[in-house]
C-alpha cells in the first residue's frame, strides 16, 4: 500500500520525482492535452503526493471523486475511502488533516450545505487541506448544471475561496492551492471553485507538465497547532478542546482564535500573488469606463461580451477574481479607476459576488455599480446578454 | 504589530486587519515596520534589558527534549536569560487550566493575561510555542495588558506581536546571545 514509509527523499511513493511547486507550476515543460475538468481534476492531484481523499462519489455531479479513487488504484494516492454522506466525508477529511496528511475532497450543491457544520470547524482546527467544490446550485428544484450559489454559504466559514475560469486555472489552482494552504502562518483549508458542467464535464485544451514529478510531501510538523500524535510532546490523540472548562477565559480565547483564523486567511495574499500571478486578472482596455467584475465562467463570457463591444467601438475591460477569500480588495480599488460602469455578471439569484463589489467599493469608487446580468439553475449566460445590460445602462431604451 | 487598540467592535485586535502580515524571509518586523533581523535582535535585547520583569515563555517545542534542535535550543535560551536578566515561566501546554492556573508560575495560551498581570511583567519573549497558540495568546496580550511581547519564531514569524523575528534555529538564537550581550554591555546593566 502506497504510504509515507515507502518514499525517499527524492521520489514518493509512486516513484515521482519530488519538485518545487515553482517548477511543477512555473518551469518544467508542458504539453498540451484536451480533458474535461474532471479529468484535469485528477492530473493535478496525481502530481501532489496525496495522502488521502475521501469521497462520497454521488452522480451526476462530476467525475472528479472517482477519479481521485483511479489514482488511489493507481498506487499515486495514498489512502481512499468513502464516506456515509456528506458530513460524515467533510469530518473524515478533518481526520485525516489533523492526523498529519495531505488530504482532498470534492462536492458541490446540497452535499455542501449537508456538510456545512465541518468547514467552519476545518478552519477552527488550521486544517490545510483542499475542497474541489463544483458549483451546482442548491435544492429545490434539482440542478446538475452550473449554478454557484452555494458559494455564498462558504463566504464565512474561515476557509480560503479561490474560484477557476477554466481547466487550465483548475489544474494550476489546484496545485497551489496546496502550497498555500500549507505555509505555516497560513494554515487554514482552501476550497477551490469551479463552475459544474461548464467546467467538470466540458473538455477544453490544457497544458499539463510531464506525470513522473510531484509535490514535495506535506510536513504536518511546520503546522501551528501539533499533529495528531501521541509520541511527539505535547502528545495529542485529539485537538485540544479550547473553550471547554474554564467559562471564565473562554470568550478571550474564542475571539481572539476567530480573529486568528481569518488572520491567517489574510496572510494567505503575497503567496497567492505569487502563484496566481495575481488575485485578480485584467482583460480589455486601460482606458475603458466600462467594467465586468466576475469570477469564474462569467469571465469568459464577459470577455466575449467586449470583444462583441469592442466591434461597436464601446471600450470594456474584464476584471477576473481569483480568490474570493481573501477578497482583493486593494487590486480591485486599483483596476476601477476611471470606471463609470461595473457590472457583475453571475450565475445564481442572489448576486453574491455583487454584494462583495459593492461592499468593498463603497464609499471609494464613484461608478454605478449594476449587479447583472444574472442567470441561475442552468441557464448559459450568452454574451448577448451581457451586451443588452450594457447597452440598456448607455443607452436606454435604444437596446443593443 | 499594528497600532494599540481595538479593532472594529472586537477587543481582541488583529494586526492583519491593520494590513500588518508576517515579515519576509530574511526580514522581520518592529511593530508595523519591516526591518532587518539584526535591527530587531537590538531593539529586542533593549526593551528585554530595561523592561520592569522582563520574562522568557518558552513553549512545548523547547521543553521538552523530543529532538536535537529542541535540546540545543533550550540550552540556549538558559544562556539568553541569564544574559537578559530575564525570569523564566513555561507554557507546559496548551490546554486551558481548570479550575484555576498558578499564575506564578505557569502561562497559558488561553489566558496569557492572567501570568502577565501577575508578574508585573513588562516585555516578555515567546519561544517554542507552536505558531496558533502563540497568535492566540499575543492577540489577547495586546488587549489586555501593557507588556511588550516578542515572539521569536522557527517559522514565518507573528504580526501580533510587538517585535517578531522568524526563522529562528539553534544558530539564531547563538547569533541573538551574542547581540544582547554586545546592548547589555552597552547600556551598562
Amino acid at each position: 500500500m502506497s504510504k509515507r514509509s515507502d518514499m525517499t527523499n527524492t521520489h514518493n511513493w509512486s516513484g515521482q520525482k519530488l519538485v518545487s511547486t515553482d517548477y511543477l507550476l512555473f518551469e518544467a515543460p508542458r504539453e498540451k492535452h484536451f480533458m474535461t475538468g474532471s479529468e484535469v481534476l485528477k492530473e493535478a492531484m496525481k502530481r501532489c503526493t496525496v495522502d488521502a481523499s475521501v469521497s462520497y462519489p454521488i452522480t451526476p455531479q462530476s467525475e472528479a471523486a472517482h477519479l481521485i479513487g483511479e489514482l488511489w488504484a493507481e498506487g499515486y494516492v495514498g489512502t481512499y475511502f468513502r464516506g456515509e454522506n456528506e458530513f460524515g466525508v467533510m469530518s473524515e477529511v478533518a481526520g485525516c488533516a489533523m492526523a498529519g496528511a495531505r488530504t482532498v475532497t470534492t462536492t458541490s450543491g446540497p452535499g455542501t450545505l449537508r456538510a456545512m457544520e465541518n468547514f467552519a470547524q476545518w478552519s477552527g482546527t488550521r486544517i490545510p487541506c483542499q475542497l474541489i467544490l463544483m458549483a451546482r446550485g442548491i435544492n429545490s428544484p434539482l440542478t446538475i448544471q452550473p449554478d454557484n450559489l452555494e458559494v455564498s454559504y462558504m463566504l464565512e466559514t474561515g476557509c480560503m475561496i479561490w474560484y477557476a475560469e477554466n481547466v487550465q486555472e483548475l489544474f494550476d489552482m489546484s496545485i497551489a492551492a496546496f502550497t498555500v494552504a500549507e505555509k505555516p502562518d497560513v494554515h487554514v483549508p482552501i476550497i477551490t471553485v469551479v463552475d459544474g458542467f461548464f467546467v467538470s464535464h466540458t473538455r477544453e485544451a490544457v497544458m499539463l507538465p510531464a506525470d513522473d514529478i510531484a509535490l514535495e510531501p506535506y510536513d504536518p510538523y511546520k503546522a501551528p497547532l501539533p499533529p495528531i500524535d501521541s509520541e511527539t510532546p505535547p502528545g495529542r490523540f485529539l485537538r485540544d478542546p479550547f473553550v471547554m472548562k474554564s467559562n471564565y477565559i473562554s470568550y478571550a480565547t474564542h475571539a481572539s482564535w476567530q480573529w486568528e483564523v481569518r488572520s491567517a486567511v489574510e496572510r494567505s495574499r503575497p503567496y497567492a500573488e505569487h502563484y496566481l500571478k495575481g488575485l485578480i486578472h485584467i482583460t480589455g482596455e486601460d482606458d475603458a469606463e466600462i467594467a465586468f467584475v466576475t469570477c469564474g465562467t462569467a469571465s469568459n463570457q464577459a470577455k466575449e461580451a467586449h470583444r462583441e463591444l469592442m466591434k461597436l467601438g464601446i471600450k470594456t475591460k474584464v476584471i477576473k477574481l481569483r480568490t474570493i477569500r481573501p477578497f482583493p480588495a486593494k487590486e480591485l480599488l486599483e483596476a476601477v479607476q476611471g470606471i463609470k460602469h461595473i457590472f457583475v455578471p453571475e450565475f445564481n439569484v442572489v448576486g453574491w459576488l455583487e454584494k462583495e463589489v459593492r461592499k468593498e467599493l463603497y464609499n471609494k469608487c464613484e461608478a454605478d455599480i449594476v449587479g447583472g446580468p444574472r442567470v441561475a439553475g442552468g441557464m448559459s449566460m450568452p454574451a448577448e446578454a451581457i451586451i443588452a445590460e450594457v447597452m440598456e445602462k448607455i443607452n436606454p431604451g435604444k437596446g443593443a | 504589530m499594528a497600532n494599540q487598540g481595538p479593532a472594529y467592535y472586537s477587543p481582541y485586535p488583529a494586526a492583519t486587519y491593520e494590513g500588518v502580515i508576517t515579515p519576509p524571509e530574511g526580514k522581520a518586523l518592529l511593530l508595523e515596520d519591516v526591518v532587518d533581523e539584526e535591527t530587531a535582535m537590538r531593539e529586542i535585547a533593549k526593551q528585554m534589558l530595561t523592561k520592569e520583569n522582563a520574562t522568557i515563555f518558552p513553549g512545548p517545542q523547547v521543553l521538552y527534549a523530543w529532538s536535537d534542535e529542541a535540546k540545543r535550543k533550550a540550552t540556549l535560551i538558559k544562556e539568553m536569560a541569564e544574559v537578559l536578566n530575564a525570569n523564566m515561566i513555561p507554557m507546559y501546554d496548551y490546554r486551558p487550566k481548570y479550575p484555576k492556573i498558578d499564575a506564578e508560575i505557569e502561562i497559558n495560551p488561553n489566558h496569557p493575561n492572567l501570568t502577565i498581570w501577575e508578574n508585573k511583567i513588562k516585555a516578555a519573549i515567546f519561544i517554542g510555542v507552536h505558531c496558533h497558540y502563540a497568535n492566540v495568546a499575543l492577540k489577547i496580550v495586546r488587549a489586555e495588558t501593557d507588556c511588550y511581547t516578542i515572539a521569536m519564531c522557527a517559522l514565518s514569524g507573528h504580526e501580533d506581536a510587538m517585535a517578531t523575528i522568524r526563522d529562528q534555529h539553534a544558530s539564531d538564537l547563538e547569533k541573538f546571545i551574542k547581540i544582547a550581550k554586545e546592548v547589555k554591555s552597552e547600556l551598562g546593566v
